[in-house]
């Protein structure tokens, strides 16, 4: 189908982008790799006046280690996240995410910043930043401010970004070591969204139990959301199989998962406890490997 | 709305339009240049009939606006053939019954032409996971399998002997 008519913009720089979100407050919508926005602007879910397309601007896609952590820019596509040799070195979960996100040609283009500002509520990196509890970090005309990726995705679709607001970058910490992350996905066919996805991150102490942990589940709730009962399962708890599972008891009973395309909600409730074990197997193997 | 003027090289050549912003990419080869091979499969953008390269990266044209091809280098399936020499993924199709009713032929030989350019060594595993994007309901995929595999073959060999007409797009 064809979409809507809109006008279409191309700013070279950030602070033209920005006072043009001002100028259209409302109707502007911004352009990354159109891997959402184009399938909605076809059926006509979506009908903006003006498209900003932000391919031009600098600096938007770099992928920088620094002391806070892993700063990703929001530009950055699945494929060079998950290609990233700072990123293949030290952080698995992220590996594990990019890695199964539709098909190829999706991670050829589709980016961080339109994943997170998009908030589909089967996407895959909410989960991850969630479980990591990275930061999303906002500009606009007025300044920039940094939002908990805990508090940033509110709704199905719906999150923290104002409409004069672009989304920079994500920031996700580093863990105290040892520590290890895992993605787990659940799916139907290749290149399908989840039909549950699990980030899971654990720390562990001098005594050998978990000191800190990070779950955050997606595609069974109305929006990706951290699994807090199942984390404080965890915490001061050995790594081991009966621990996982309470976790994943605990995640299965604080998910809100709905009947659909994918299967009916026990088994969905099923699928959470599977699939938070099988996460957990993995962070914790490779919080081992870290000692 | 008005019209915007761009300018693109489609198949090493450079062309000009005058296009509504809402135009797809897919639609503005279709039916502004009139190069048809490239199909239109869905409107989710789901099934990778619509696949050309794009500066070299393997995208569903109908998943990108017109516009935003201004500047970039696409490349379909009508620049793959040396003129009546074809390129060894349509040879390779063809030689292993790779089609049947030949729809997601296009699609597929240019996400192929992608992954063999970046693995020109391909598992059996990572040809199934690079055309993932790439429906076909005519022939189980063994036989585009089959194809991509003679393909990466004959494409790794030495240029000296059986020379293949071209390398697959380099990104
Ligand atoms: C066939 C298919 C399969 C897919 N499978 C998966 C999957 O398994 N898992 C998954 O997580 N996703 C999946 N996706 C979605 C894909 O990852 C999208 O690319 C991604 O969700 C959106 O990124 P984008 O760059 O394409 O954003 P766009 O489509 O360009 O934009 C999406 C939304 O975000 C806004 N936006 C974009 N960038 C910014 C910014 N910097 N600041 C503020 N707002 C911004 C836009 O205005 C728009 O509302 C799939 C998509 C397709 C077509
Ligand atoms: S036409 Fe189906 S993915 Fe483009
Ligand atoms: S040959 Fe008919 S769809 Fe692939």
């Amino acid at each position: 189908m064809i979409p809507a008519q809109f006008d279409y913009v191309r700013p070279a720089a950030m602070h033209e982008a920005l006072q043009i979100l001002v100028d259209h407050e409302g109707d502007a919508k911004i352009l990354a790799g159109g891997y959402s926005l184009l399938p909605l602007l076809k059926l006509r879910l979506a009908s903006p006046t003006l498209l900003v397309d932000i391919h031009d601007i600098d600096g938007l896609d770099e992928i920088i280690e620094t002391t806070d952590g892993l700063r990703i820019g929001s530009r950055a596509t699945h494929r060079r996240i998950h290609e990233n040799p700072v990123v293949q070195n030290g952080y698995p979960l992220l590996v594990d995410a990019a890695g199964g996100i539709g098909d190829p040609q999706v991670r050829n283009w589709g980016t961080i910043g339109g994943s997170c500002a998009h908030a589909d509520p089967s996407s895959d990196w909410p989960a991850v930043l969630i479980a990591t509890r990275a930061t999303v970090v906002l500009q606009s005309v007025s300044g920039e401010r940094s939002v908990a990726a805990r508090s940033f995705f509110i709704d199905t679709f719906q999150t923290a970004i104002e409409p004069t607001e672009l989304l920079t970058e994500v920031i996700i910490p580093r863990a105290p070591r040892p520590s290890g992350a895992a993605y787990a996905k659940l799916e139907r066919r290749a290149g399908d969204f989840a039909t549950v996805g699990v980030a899971a991150q654990l720390s562990l102490g001098p005594d050998g139990r978990i000191s800190a942990a990070g779950i955050g589940l997606t595609a069974v709730a109305e929006t990706p959301f951290a699994a807090t009962a199942a984390e404080a399962a965890l915490v001061g708890q050995e790594p081991n199989e009966a621990t996982f599972q309470a976790a994943g008891v605990a995640a299965a009973a604080e998910s809100r998962p709905g009947t659909d395309a994918h299967g009916p909600v026990e088994y969905k409730r099923a699928m959470v406890k599977e699939m938070v074990v099988r996460a957990l197997r993995s962070a914790a193997g490779r919080a081992l490997a870290q000692r | 709305m008005t019209t915007q003027h761009i300018q693109l090289t489609v198949n090493g050549e450079v062309r000009e339009a005058d296009v509504e912003p809402r135009l797809l990419l897919v639609h503005l080869l279709r039916d502004v240049f009139l190069l048809t091979g490239t199909h239109i499969g869905c409107d989710t953008s789901n099934c990778g009939a619509c696949t050309v390269l794009i500066d070299g990266e393997s995208a569903k044209s109908c998943t990108m606006l017109a516009v935003s091809a201004e500047g970039r280098s696409i490349k379909t399936i009508e620049g793959m053939a040396d003129g009546a020499k074809l390129h060894a993924l349509q040879q390779a199709f063809w030689d292993q019954h790779g089609l049947q009713c030949g729809f997601c032929t296009p699609g597929m030989i240019m996400q192929a032409s992608w992954l063999l350019a970046r693995n020109p060594d391909p598992t059996e595993t990572e040809i199934r996971e690079g055309i993932a994007g790439n429906l076909c309901r005519c022939t189980g995929y063994v036989n585009i399998v089959k194809a991509i595999e003679q393909a990466a073959t004959e494409l790794r060999a030495p240029a000296s002997t059986d020379a293949p007409a071209e390398p697959a797009a380099v990104s």
